[in-house]
């Protein structure tokens, strides 16, 4: 068990491309890291970096108290589940948990404690017999994890491992995957572009665009306080509605105190759930005010989502409880308090408000 | 299977027909040819010919020769394969690494293959020839007395070099392939999993090689026992004293230059046999894929 430390972490690809552009951040001992954010963004190479399959172009990678840029995959001592499961097709359940602790010179009675063990907390004790192909997308993913715990490493790395599953499957195994990294409380670094993954799992988030660490932090605290227009939009679905304005449009949502919008303009956001619709006049005070006309609507049970349009253009979706929502082409006023706006740079790149 | 619609009911059987025809003119009439003549004896001017039933197949069976080149053949298959299989697959491991100009060095070890069998034995008996070739001269120099013109053992190693080299091009592009099949990521699962790159290789690499492998010890047998007469014919005729003649040369022999059509048609039945029977064994593995 260890601590990861990035320090300054660049990847430059032969061709000239930069992957990863200086990410720095560290996982504390035991912790849940959930790298996230769109495809082609880095996360992806960064875990492979931290794995060893990947070179460092500059930068440190600690694991533990050990700098481990130049130290072969094999002793960094962590393990990792791929996308694609990577078991090994020729060799039994059994063999491909064994795999890993064979290399290193296990005495056999320990392996055979040790992956009994590993299979009895997947519940995968039946299959050890079966070899991959003979077995479903969902034991598949087991395997995967068990030959990543037999070893009892100090790191485990899992890259988007849940992407290939089913929907319905997908949030069982995101269940136990939290409850086994609780229980056996490894430091873990985890990628994915699903934003619920990454929100339920999380200890710490660290959201990443275009090879740059946009935001880190605890899930709720980047939903609450995202630092950019771009995590703003990525964190949360549907996502938070951002309203490029001037400073005189800004000034103008809001009833009594100004919002100290700089001069240069910004963009005001806020996110679907936060808005409501009133019946009825009474707004309450110290509140915005968007005026839309309602286009679409949908009904998901639970909640249903409004799209509306403001006579400037902008596309605004509000979230309400419930299933009751006004009919397409009435005109509404959607209202939010005003300590649930956002307000970033005219570039997106800052957070001015909260 | 997708099934196609005709317009006109001739027109399937009008499509197959040159391919019919070509199997039939140059494959099952000559076959059928071969199993009568087996059964007949002709003399040396083809004046007289007379039905012998199996006698020919008697005769061969009952002739020391026959087995000796039958012996030299599985010998001669055995090393060309091993040794055409193994330098393939190490070639083949070692172009699947990244590599700068790596197109060019796959291209280059793929073109023997475009060398004809006879221009093959022509380069390497050069290679090999006693007082000129600069292979002999590396072997005197390492102290061996280098003759393959009167050692049997030293053109036989002769053959099945320049036999072997001809099938390396052919072998390394299927591994080559079969290496690019391997799933990236469980390689690198592997190296995770604290496994060396030589144990990776003999762990991980060479048991997902296993059809590939297969499908190849049967292409290399068939290889090593019908396509390399033009090698043999063009490097040792089967000499010195019959040390490399193979199965298929010694029909070539016994019928064409010792006149004994029956006999020489009889080989070229057991022959035909030995080649049905390779394909079957390809035709049930290889569908059925070998299992790992």
């Amino acid at each position: 068990m260890a601590a990861v430390t990035l320090n300054e972490v660049g990847k430059v690809y032969a061709g000239g491309v930069e992957a990863v552009k200086g990410v720095s951040f560290e996982v504390a001992d035991g912790a849940f890291c959930v790298l996230v954010g769109p495809s082609g963004c880095g996360k992806s190479t960064l875990l492979r970096m931290i794995a060893g399959i990947e070179t460092i172009s500059s930068g440190t990678i600690t694991i533990g108290d050990r700098v481990v840029n130049d130290i072969e995959p094999a002793s960094r001592d962590i393990a990792m589940v791929f996308q694609n499961y990577a078991l090994y097709p020729h060799m039994k359940v059994y063999d491909n948990m064994a795999y890993g602790l064979r290399n290193r010179g296990t005495p056999k009675p320990e392996i055979e404690a040790r992956v009994r063990e590993a299979a009895r907390i997947l519940e995968i004790d039946q299959l050890l017999n079966r070899k991959p192909r003979e077995l479903s997308g969902g034991q598949r993913q087991r395997v995967a994890m068990g030959r990543a715990i037999v070893r009892k490493p100090k790191a485990f790395l899992f890259d988007e491992p849940l992407s290939n599953l089913d929907a319905k499957l997908r949030v069982s195994m995101r269940v136990e995957i939290k409850k086994l990294q609780r229980a056996l409380a490894t430091t873990s670094v985890y990628v994915t572009h699903d934003q619920l993954e990454a929100m339920t799992l999380a200890d710490m988030l660290v959201v990443m665009n275009a090879g740059r660490v946009e935001q880190i932090g605890a899930p709720l605290a980047v939903y609450e306080k995202p630092a950019t227009t771009f995590v703003a939009s990525f964190i949360g679905a549907p996502p938070m509605n951002l309203l490029p304005m001037t400073r005189a449009e800004a000034e103008a949502l809001i009833e009594g105190a100004p919002l100290g919008v700089p001069d240069e303009g910004a963009i005001v956001g806020v996110r679907p759930e936060d808005l409501m619709l009133p019946t009825g006049g009474a707004r309450p005070p110290g509140s915005i005010a968007l005026e839309l006309t309602v286009g679409a609507i949908e009904r998901v049970g639970p909640e249903t989502f409004v799209y509306g349009n403001m006579a400037r253009g902008d596309g605004v979706i509000v979230r309400l409880p419930g299933q009751v929502a006004p009919a397409s082409g009435e005109r509404v006023s959607a209202v939010a308090p005003r300590e649930k706006l956002h307000m970033f740079s005219a570039d997106g790149r800052q957070r001015l408000s909260g | 299977m997708k099934r196609s619609v005709f317009t006109h009911r001739l027109l399937p059987y009008a499509l197959l027909g040159p391919q019919i025809a070509i199997t039939i003119i140059f494959f099952y009439w000559p076959a059928i040819q071969a199993v009568w003549q087996s059964f007949l004896l002709q003399d040396a001017f083809g004046l007289s010919t007379m039905f012998v039933g199996l006698e020919n197949y008697a005769t061969l069976i009952g002739q020391p020769e026959y087995y000796h080149t039958l012996v030299n053949t599985l010998i001669f298959s055995a090393l060309v394969a091993i040794i055409s299989l193994s330098l393939a697959l190490l070639l083949a491991v070692q172009a699947d690494k990244p590599l700068r100009a790596g197109g060019v060095y796959r291209t280059l070890l793929i073109w023997p293959y475009a060398v004809a069998p006879a221009v093959a034995g022509v380069l390497w008996a050069f290679m090999f020839q006693p007082s000129l070739g600069l292979l002999a001269r590396g072997l005197r120099e390492m102290g061996i007395d280098w003759n393959p013109l009167l050692d049997g053992n030293h053109a036989m190693t002769m053959v099945v070099a320049a036999a072997a080299w001809k099938q390396i091009s052919y072998n390394f592009l299927f591994f080559l392939a079969g290496l690019a099949a391997i799933p990236r990521s469980v390689l690198e699962a592997a190296a995770i999993d604290g496994a060396s790159p030589t144990r990776r290789f003999w762990t991980i690499v060479f048991p997902l090689l296993s059809p590939t492998t297969f499908f190849l010890i049967v292409v290399n047998i068939v290889y090593a026992f019908f396509d390399t007469f033009g090698i043999i014919d063009a490097m040792t005729a089967g000499g010195p004293a019959k040390a490399t003649e193979t199965l298929v040369y010694k029909v070539y022999f016994d019928g064409r230059l010792g006149g004994d059509l029956g006999g020489s048609a009889a080989q070229s039945v057991i022959l035909m046999v030995m080649v049905i029977g390779l394909t079957a064994i390809q035709f049930r593995y290889v569908e059925r894929k070998v299992t790992y």
